[in-house]
This record gives structure tokens, sequence and C-alpha cells, in this order.
């Protein structure tokens, strides 16, 4: 092996298989994650993503494949010997012991002296934010207390690797935004090479420099956060990550990368074929378009440069601040769409009932080879 | 504050009768009873007189002390063999098997308290005599002579005792180890601790009100036992409850059977106090 | 923290209370009887199935049987202060001493007990050993002996008491760890308790005597018997070779082991006589001298011997024993041996507790 190449990757997954009897949790997955990055995978949950992780870890053995760290094979060191440390979903904190204590775990197990893990572990501490909380016992601190000292408690080992197991996920919204914020920071920081795994794409997409979106064992797509979400390249990403109108369809005709199509609730569209198929005339569809990307107006005349038309009736309307949205139905076909308010303030007055006009470009109108896999989102 | 009405004193009041009459006749007043049985001294026929002689013949005579002393160290072992050798047992039931393996474990355990305490002995003496099953066997493998006797020596009283507390030793232990979070365990071991480290600081810790608990239990248990340590132990027995057994029903000595009883109840107390001393737990940790 | 401390009450309860739980327990059942019920306190064998229904044919009176000991007897007795029960049967030498220091029993009414159906010499000792005050408190009922059980196929030799001490039986050996051990030792040494009964001093002496020989022998100690049953086992199972136990023991094992039998020690098999008496508060007084009338006739009593192995003080029953057990008995008692037997005195007070203390002190001694 080049060590020289393998050094700018702290993680390198090899066709890994994991089997349990008949079932394949993980099947085939390769990907590497360059040093210092923050690397997430996304899935839903039983997508395998708790055994990939588990099997980097060093907690289950790959069935096949291999796991290199700073390329290194991992394959038969447990994981109290891998250069990795993981944020445990309930966070795992030792509530026998002190804040400090729990810090300090780590480094006395590996026999560093008295004097040494008492300053790192109060560096550790005010780097977390918690420099007075080293007396403290586990169930005197909030929830993103222990969030930060499960973290704290891993990096103080400065692994090449610090795996995070879905650890907002018991959080409230509020802190959950908060902490989204400060581990993106936190990770820019201290430079750790970070690899998080959950089944939220906000988390997923605000913190990540690569996403790998994981569905049925297999990964879908790996890319930056804009990638995964302007460029999906498969039906299951596209309906995963973000939100999206969906319709099902046939190619009527094709031209190049232009489709002209039309969905099964009769509405003829034009669209942009998207992922690894190629799309045939006749050829069944599976069809995306953002709530952002669809214009509305009050006058059918505003609509006119736009390829796709529809014109239809507000059912209801979804305020949500500046992610307010209303649900239009087609007056032709009574199929629904949900599209973006614009925050213009243009719509505050939209009524229930009113007739709008829609629009939206063929680029925007993203057609799929449908295969099925989709349905799982 | 909240108002508690007439009438849900009422119900607690009914629903703890039982509870406070059970304790008020048989635990409360027959101790006083024997408190003043025990504090006075025959001193003519059916004429007695206050006097701590009772208590004093304890220490004074060497015979009795000793046996204690022997009865509370041999119940100390028990103890801590019974938690030695069902730590394992409950560490393999609560955290590695799984479904029905654990349920079935889990009963085995209890399987030998559905026959009463004297059948389980004997099923030892059936084991360990001379002419018993064992001697038997050994003499078939040619591994022994003659016959050989296992019975009647210490070493047979503390397999019956360690057999007999196992049950008092598991369940607690079980229930305080099934509450451990895996996770825990895994996060030592991913933080670089090792099995005996994880164990020493992670699972006997967590465990710790369990063991303190299981160990109280047993202990009590065997140093109040009678039968086992009476018939495997034979000749050599000499267990203190049989003392205050005799004095009670062979020597009509009511007075130093009572005085005896207060000593065992008085010095038991004190070595438990001194273990949760030395062991830095609290009594109030175990009910958590 | 409730639960742990009535863990150790538990212990106490077991341990201490078991007299008091027990004895509140017979006293609140058996204070049930009814009038035409007699309760009787008994050992084992002396009201045998078959004379309870004879005789609650020709009365009509139920009888209910409580198993028991000499010890157990003054013990629960004097828990309920001589009620629960309308007719004992102690040894006679417990009697007295029992009588004077609990009060556990009341006065018999002689004029009551058809005296005719008594063999004359036991009636009259027994009468007059059980006298307080010039009251008698008992009537004989069942007599046996005390002395050797001896698989002579292995240890034929064995002639007393001191021989089961020969390092030749090591191992091989059971007795009881209670008084009659140390009187028959006693007198195998060549002392007579008996006659230092009442010189404190020269007992504590003899005691002490034979607490060391008794210590020095716990080697050859199989085990400390202390049921019947579980001496008889030992024997079978050929575990145990020469044994103290009582006389019917030994006959019982010769039906089914002919090598074993009972044999009186040469220094004298000690006797002893179960009588009758009355519980202080009995309630049915009537039905226990029918009762003790009933069981004297000879033909009942041959019906006991047959039961309980040992034969009774009832004048002519003899004639309808089982001729086996007349054999044995012939066998185990030349007419030497039964002159020779040693028959208890009354205990006086304070003995029991230095007999006590030896055998706490023997039972704690290591064993060489």
């Amino acid at each position: 092996m080049n060590a020289d190449a393998s050094a700018a990757f702290d993680l390198e997954v090899e066709s890994v298989v994991k089997k349990f009897a008949a079932f394949t949790a993980v099947d085939e997955v390769s990907f590497t994650v360059p040093k210092g990055s923050f690397f997430s995978i996304l899935g839903p949950s039983g997508c395998g993503k708790t055994t990939l992780m588990r099997m980097i870890a060093g907690f289950l053995e790959p069935t096949s494949g291999d796991l290199r760290i700073k390329g290194r094979s991992m394959l038969g060191v447990p994981p109290n010997r891998r250069p990795v440390n993981m944020v445990f979903q309930h966070l795992a904190l030792f509530p026998m012991m002190s804040v400090a204590e729990n810090v300090a775990y780590g480094l006395r197990r590996r026999g560093a002296g008295r004097a040494e893990i008492e300053e790192k572990v109060a560096a550790m501490l005010a780097r977390v934010g918690l420099p007075d909380a080293g007396e403290k016992r586990i169930d005197q601190l909030s929830g993103g207390q222990k969030q930060r000292i499960a973290i704290a408690r891993c990096l103080v080992l400065e692994p090449d690797l610090l795996l995070l197991d879905e650890p907002l996920g018991a959080l409230d919204l509020k802190l959950r935004e908060q902490m989204k914020v400060e581990l993106k920071q936190l990770q820019a920081d201290v430079g750790t090479t970070f690899v998080y795994i959950t089944h939220d794409q906000s988390e997923a997409l605000v913190m990540s420099d690569q996403v790998a979106v994981m569905n049925a064992g297999r990964f879908e797509q790996v890319g930056n956060p804009q990638a995964l979400y302007y460029r999906p390249e498969t039906a299951f990403v596209a309906g995963f990550v973000g939100d999206s109108n969906r319709w099902i369809g046939a190619a009527v005709a094709v031209d190049g990368r232009g489709i002209k199509l039309a969905t099964d609730d009769g509405l003829v569209l034009y669209g942009t074929a998207a992922g690894r198929g190629q799309v045939q005339s006749g050829g069944s569809l599976d069809v995306f378009v953002r709530p952002e990307s669809i214009a509305i107006s009050r006058s059918g005349k505003d609509m006119e440069s736009w390829h796709n038309r529809v014109q239809g009736k507000v059912k209801n309307l979804l305020f949500n601040g500046a992610n307010s949205r209303a649900v239009v139905i087609d007056d032709k076909t009574g199929f629904e769409l949900i599209v973006a308010l614009p925050q213009t303030g243009e719509f505050a007055d939209l009524q229930r009932g009113e007739t709008v006009h829609l629009g939206w470009s063929a680029e925007q109108t993203l057609c799929f080879v449908h295969d099925g896999a989709a349905e799982a989102a | 504050m909240e108002r508690v009405s007439a009438g849900t004193k009422l119900t607690v009041l009914v629903l703890f009768a039982p509870f406070i009459l059970w304790m008020l006749l048989l635990v409360i007043l027959p101790h006083i009873d024997l408190l003043t049985i025990s504090l006075r001294e025959r001193v003519a026929p059916r004429v007695y007189e206050f006097s701590f002689k009772n208590y004093m013949e304890f220490f004074v005579e060497p015979l009795y002390w000793r046996t204690f002393a022997r009865t509370a160290i041999m119940s100390i072992l028990a103890t801590v063999l019974t938690l030695i050798i069902g730590f394992p047992i409950s560490y393999y039931i609560a955290k590695i098997a799984r479904g029905r393996l654990k349920s079935s474990l889990f009963l085995l355990c209890m399987l030998p308290f559905w026959v009463s305490e004297l059948v389980r002995t004997f099923g030892w003496m059936i084991l360990l005599r001379e002419s018993g099953i064992i001697s038997g066997v050994l003499q078939w493998l040619g591994l022994a002579d003659g016959p050989v006797e296992m019975l009647y020596n210490d070493a047979a009283i503390m397999v019956g005792l360690v057999y007999t507390s196992m049950l008092f030793m598991v369940v607690p232990l079980v229930s305080t180890l099934d509450s451990l979070d895996d996770g825990l365990i895994e996060a030592a071991y991913d933080l670089g601790g090792s099995t005996i480290a994880i164990l020493r600081e992670i699972v006997i810790p967590h465990a710790m009100p369990g063991i303190v608990s299981g160990c109280i239990v047993v202990f009590m248990l065997t140093l109040g036992n009678y039968l086992t340590p009476t018939l495997l132990g034979g000749k050599d027995s000499l267990w203190f409850t049989e003392q205050i057994y005799n004095q009670f029903i062979t020597r009509f000595n009511w007075e130093q059977g009572s005085a005896f009883g207060f000593l065992l109840l008085l010095l038991s107390s004190a070595i438990i106090w001194t273990g949760l001393r030395l062991t830095r737990q609290r009594l109030q940790d175990t009910i958590k | 923290m409730f639960k742990y401390k009535q863990e150790g009450r538990i212990v106490m309860i077991k341990s201490t209370l078991k007299v008091l739980a027990g004895t509140a327990i017979v006293a609140l059942f058996a204070g049930n009887a009814q009038a035409d019920t007699l309760r009787l306190l008994t050992w084992g064998g002396y009201a045998p199935d078959e004379v309870i229904a004879l005789f609650k044919k020709e009365t009509g009176i139920d009888v209910k049987v409580t198993k028991s000991n000499n010890e157990d007897m003054i013990s629960k007795l004097r828990a309920t202060g001589g009620s629960g029960f309308d007719l004992a049967q102690p040894s006679q030498d417990r009697i007295a001493g029992a009588q004077r220091e609990y009060g556990i029993y009341k006065p018999l009414d002689l004029s009551k007990i058809n005296k005719a159906q008594f063999i004359d010499s036991m009636f009259k000792s027994t009468t007059s050993q059980s006298m307080v005050d010039g009251k008698v408190y008992g009537v004989p009922h069942v007599w046996g002996t005390s002395g050797l059980i001896v698989d002579k196929s292995k240890a034929g030799w064995v002639k007393d008491y001191t021989d089961l001490c020969d390092p030749k039986l090591k191992g091989k050996v059971s007795y009881r760890l209670k008084r009659p051990t140390l009187i028959g030792f006693a007198f195998a040494m060549g002392m007579d308790p008996f006659a230092a009964y009442n010189d404190k001093a020269k007992y504590a002496e003899i005691l002490s005597k034979v607490e060391k020989k008794l210590i020095s022998c716990k080697g050859n100690v199989k085990a400390y018997w202390s049921g019947g049953d579980q001496l008889l086992n030992l024997v079978r199972s050929g575990e145990v070779v020469a044994a103290m136990a009582w006389d019917t023991g030994g006959w019982k094992l010769n039906n089914e082991m002919k090598s074993v039998t009972f044999v009186a020690p040469k220094s004298g098999a000690l006797g002893w006589i179960d009588s009758f008496a009355l519980p202080a508060r009995g309630k049915n007084d009537e039905a226990a001298y029918k009762w003790i009338n009933f069981v004297m006739q000879p033909k009942i009593a041959a019906m006991i011997t047959k039961a309980a192995g040992n034969f009774t003080a009832s004048k002519g029953a003899d004639n309808y024993v089982d001729a086996r057990l007349k054999a044995q008995f012939q066998e185990s008692f030349p007419q030497e041996a039964i002159d020779n037997i040693k028959w208890y005195p009354p205990v006086p007070a304070g003995l029991e507790e230095m007999e006590g203390k030896v055998l706490d002190r023997i039972k704690a001694a290591k064993s060489n």
C-alpha cells in the first residue's frame, strides 16, 4: 500500500459486507473520509448505518471487506485498541463517576500521569465551555452539557476518528439546533475527523462536508450537501433529502436530456433526465419538483415563460415563518402540489380557495428511471 | 401541601394493618419478652432476679464466643464465595443470555427452592456420604481405593450454605446488572478500558447496591441457618443458632437462649454495619 | 431499609422464637379440642392407631397424639404453663425436677388408677421417684434401656461404652450428644454418677473425666445421632458398626440384619421408665385416667410393646408379647444383665446445666 496516498484519508472502507444469518445489513459499502473532514451517513432507521458504525468502532467484525484507519487495517483489532472513539446515542456517561473522572477515564486507562491527566481534562472542559463542571455529578448536568461532556470524553484522547451515533436524538428541537452549530464549530476548531450518523437530514446537511445517503445496506450517493440537494443521483436521494412534490409518470418523448412526460394523473410536464439510468420513450419515471422551485402568482400572465404551468385553488396554508407553504389543487387533475411562498410578503394575504397560477422550469423537474427503491423513502 | 382526606388515611391504615400487626405480634412483642427474659437469673426454683449474668456468660465462657466467631467467619466466607460464584452467573443471565435461554437459566437458579431446605440438604447428604453417590463414582473410576467420606466437615457445610444462598445473591445481582446500560460497557471498552478495568470501574460500582443487598441477605440467612450446618457438619458443625436452640429446647435455659438471641441480633448488625463502612456503602442505597 | 431489618428479624424468629411461636400455635389448635378428646403428648409408638381405635370404640373418646421427647415435652409444657395437653409421658426421672422448677404438672389421684394392672415394683419405684411435697405425679408405662448396638460381624468384641473409643473403630461409631451418653460412659469408666447426684462437686469431677474421654473419642465418631431413624440408617449402610442407642433400635435392626443386635454393656445398661403425668392445665383428666387404665390391660399393653419395641409395666402382658421380641430380649439380657441395669434416679436441679456445658465443650472440641 502507498502510505502517502492513504495518509490523506483517516478512514477507508472497502467493500465491507455484514451479514446476520440470511440478512445482509451492510452490502458492499466503500468510501473514504479525508483527514479533518465532517462526514455524515444519512439514512432511515434500519438502513444499516448503525451496523456500519459499530464495525468502524470495532464492536462488530465485517463479514468481508476491509476497514483502514490512517492506512492501518483494523480487522481483528478490538475497540479498546482502535484509534477511534465513539459518542453513543444515549451518551453512556458513567453515572458512578464525576464529570472530570468521565473525561479522565480514557487517559487513566492509557496510564497517563496524574499531572498530565489533570491538565488535559481541565483544558478539554474549558474547550467545551464547562470549565467548572469537573466536580459535578453526571445527573447534575443539563442535556446539552451531557452532550458536550460525552464529546469531550472522546476528544481528550485525540482520536484519529470520532464517531457520533445520532447523539442529538434525545435533545429537544431548540437545543438540537444550537448543538448543530456548536458541533460544527467544535469540529472546525479541533480538526478531528468526525463520522456522524443520523436519520435527520437537516443535521447532516448543516454540519457535514460530505454526506453519504444510505438505504437498505448500500450507499445511494456520496457528495457534499449541495450536490445531494440539487443533484440527487437516485430517486431515493431526491425523495429523502429535502421535501419534494412527486409524481409517477411515463416518458412521452425523449430528446437528449429533455423529456416530455405524462403523470399518472394525466398532467403533461417537461422535465430533465437525472441519475444514472437511461430514460427511454414510454419508460416509467419518478418525477420530483422542489416546493421552492415553483413560482406562484395570482396572474396567469406571469407564468408564460415557464415550461410547466398549472392553475389551481389553494387548499391549505401552512404558515411557518420563513418556511411557509401553500397546498394547491390542480384544477384539471386534482393533484396536490406543495409550493413555497416567497418571503416578500406578497402572498401574506393569500386565502384558502383563491385561484393561483404556478410555473416551474423543465430543468427543475427531475426525472429518474422508476425502480421502486424510492418507495422506501 | 395537598390535604389527605380521612378516607385516604383509613385506606392506608387498612392496607398497612396486617403489616403493623405482624410486626407488633411476631416481631416487637416477642423481642420485648425475650429481652426481659434474657435479663433475669434463676436463683431458686421459680425465683428469678434481674441480672446481666446471661450476657456475661457469653464473654466469660470461651466456648460461646468462639462458636459465635466461627459462625460469623464461616458466614462471611460463605457470603464471599456465594458472591464470587454468583456474580458471573448473574452477569451471564443479565447481560449475555437472551430470550428463552435467559429465562430458563433464571428458572434453573430457582428450581432448587421449590423443594424444602430439608430435602435440599438431604440431597447433599446422599451425594456426599461415605456410601453415597460421589464416593461410589470415585471408586468406580478407580480414583479412590475405598469409600470416601465427604460429609461432616467444614467444606460440606460451606457447599450446603453456598448452594442454599445462591438464589438470594443471584436475584438482586441480576436485577441491578439488568439495569446497567450496555452502552456504558461499550463506551468504557471504546475508551480503552480492558475487561478487568471495566469490571472494576463500571460493572461492579453499578452493581454495588445489588452486591450489598445480596450479601446482607445471604449473610443473615447463613448466620441464622440451623439445618444445613447441623446436618452437613455433623459432629463438628458448631453453629451459634444450634447453641440457641440447645439452650431453649434441651437445657430449658430460656434466659441464656434469649441472651444469645439478642447477642446474635446485635453482633450480626454490628458486622453488617462494619461491612458497610469498610466498603463505603450506605444501606439506603441498596433499595434504590 | 426496612426489608433488611426484617431479614435480620426473620432469622431471629427462626432461631429463638421457634419455641414461643411453635407452642403458641400448638396451644391455639390443641386448645380447640372438644371435651371428648384426649390430647396426648407422647413418644413415637406409644399410641398405635389400632389401640386408639379400640379406645374410641370402648369409650367414645378421640385421641389426638403429638409425638415428642423428654426435652421437647418439658419445653412445650413450660411455654404454655402446662396447658394444651391432657396427658404427657415424660421419663420418670424427669418429672420431679421439672415440677419443682416450672410447676407444669398436677398431682395424680391414685384412686382413679387400677393399681392391680401394674407390676408392683415398677409402680412403687415410679410413684416414689415422681413425688414432690408428698404428692405423686407419675405412674409407669413403658420401660427400656440404653446400651450398645453392635454389628457382631465387624465389631463383636465391643462389650462396653468405652470400647467405642478403640482406635480400631475410627470413624465407625455413633452416639447421641445427650446426658445418657455422659452417664453411660461414667459407669463404663468405673464411676457411679447416680451416687454423686446430690454432690455437685463430685458430679462435676466425674463429668470432667467423661468430658476428656469423649473429646479424645471424637475422632471415632462418624456423627452424633439425634433421631432414631438417622442412627438406623447409618448402621444399615454399614457406615457405623457400633453405637450407643436404645435397645429397640438394635432389635429392629436385628430383624433386618442378623449380625446386628443390642448388647447390654458390661457396666450395665441404663434403664428408663416412661410414665404418665397430668399437665397442670389439662382439661380432660377423666379421659386421661381412662386411657391409663385402658392401655395397662395386658392385651393392649402387648400391642404397644409390638409397636414401640419396648416392654410395659403391665402385669401379665408378657404372655401376649411376640415370641421373636422375647427371644431378642433374652439374648440381649441374660439374668445378670437384667440385675445390672442402672435405673435413672430423679435428676436434681442444676445438674442439667452442668451437663449442658460439658456437652457444648465436647461438641466444640476439634476431633483428632
